[in-house]
C-alpha cells in the first residue's frame, strides 16, 4: 500500500494493441483502474476522458488499467477492452490490461474506478474518487481537476484523499 | 402486490436502489415497508434465482427493467437511465411504472372478478 507523498510503484503495461506503457514521464499521470463491466465505472467513464482530453495539453496523461479477473468476469476480457477502444470509447486514454494483477495489488487498489495522481516525480498526491457523485455528471470529475491543478502549481491537493467508489475489483481466486 | 429486491454484497449500490424503491412505493401509496429484501450469496443461488446482478428488483415476479440475454452471477448490474447515461440502479421512472403497472393490473384482475 502506498501513501499520499510517497513515490508510486512503477509499471510497464501492454495496451489494446500490445503496446508498453508506465506513468514515468515528464508530466503527472493519472493512473485510473477501471474496466468494462461495472456501471460506476461506466458512470465516471467520460467524465475521466473528458479530464485527459483538457490536461493533455499541459502534459498530463491519463492510463487506464483494467486488472478484473476476465475468467469470472467475461466482460472484462482483452476483446471486450478492444471492442471499445475500436468503438472511440478511450480516446487519448490508453486501456492497459494487468493480467497478473500485480499493479492492481502494489497500488491497493479498491474499486472500479480508483484513481491515483501522480506528480512529474512519480509522487502519489491523490487518491480515490473523481468527484463527490457518480450520477451526477455535473460534477465534471472536479475532486480529480482540482488535484491536477494543484499539482500542476507544485501545492497540494485538497483533498488528497477521498474514499474510492465503485464496485470491487475482481480479483482471481 | 409482491415488491423484491435481490442484492449481492458485493456491490455497494443497493442502499440507494431500496431507498429510490420504497420512495416510488411511498408515492404510489404503497407501503414502503413492503419490499422483500433478499441477499444472494453464491453463484448457485445467482442461477436458481435468474439474478442477473445487483440490485434487481422485480414486481410480481417481472424486473422494472429486464434484461435481454444478460450472463447470470454475481455482479454489479449496468443500467440505463432515460437519458441514456450508465447507473448502477434503475431509473426511478421505471421503477414507478412498473409499480403502477402492476396496481392497474392487479384493479383489473379484482374488476374482472367482481363483474
Amino acid at each position: 500500500m502506498i501513501s499520499i507523498g510517497e513515490r508510486a510503484p512503477s509499471f510497464f503495461l501492454p495496451d489494446t494493441s500490445g503496446a508498453m506503457h508506465g506513468p514515468a514521464g515528464p508530466g503527472p499521470t493519472v493512473v485510473c483502474f477501471t474496466c468494462n463491466h461495472c456501471p460506476y465505472a461506466l458512470a465516471w467513464h467520460e467524465r475521466i476522458v473528458a479530464v485527459a482530453a483538457d490536461y493533455a495539453p499541459r502534459g498530463v496523461r491519463v492510463l487506464a488499467i483494467n486488472p478484473n479477473d476476465a475468467e469470472r468476469y467475461p466482460l472484462d476480457s482483452l476483446e471486450a477492452m478492444r471492442a471499445r477502444v475500436a468503438r472511440g470509447e478511450f480516446d487519448g486514454v490508453p486501456y492497459l490490461r494487468d493480467e497478473s494483477q500485480e499493479v492492481a495489488r502494489a497500488y491497493d487498489a479498491k474499486t472500479t474506478p480508483d484513481l491515483f495522481v501522480l506528480d512529474s516525480d512519480g509522487v502519489l498526491r491523490y487518491r480515490g474518487a473523481p468527484d463527490q457523485d457518480h450520477d451526477d455528471p455535473a460534477r465534471n470529475a472536479a475532486w480529480l481537476r482540482s488535484a491536477l491543478d494543484a499539482v500542476l502549481a507544485s501545492a497540494a491537493p485538497d483533498p488528497a484523499e477521498t474514499p474510492p467508489v465503485g464496485c470491487s475489483i475482481k480479483w482471481r481466486p | 402486490m409482491r415488491v423484491e429486491l435481490l442484492f449481492w454484497a458485493g456491490c455497494p449500490s443497493h442502499p440507494a436502489a431500496l431507498s429510490d424503491l420504497r420512495a416510488a412505493l411511498s408515492e404510489a401509496g404503497l407501503d414502503p415497508e413492503s419490499v422483500i429484501v433478499r441477499e444472494v450469496r453464491t453463484e448457485d443461488e445467482a442461477r436458481a434465482e435468474g439474478f442477473v446482478g445487483s440490485p434487481t428488483i422485480r414486481v410480481d415476479g417481472r424486473d422494472v427493467q429486464p434484461a435481454a440475454g444478460e450472463p447470470l452471477g454475481l455482479t454489479c448490474r449496468v443500467y440505463r437511465r432515460r437519458d441514456g447515461r450508465y447507473s448502477p440502479t434503475p431509473d426511478p421512472a421505471d421503477v414507478r411504472d412498473a409499480l403502477r403497472t402492476a396496481t392497474e393490473a392487479a384493479h383489473a384482475r379484482h374488476e374482472g372478478r367482481i363483474a
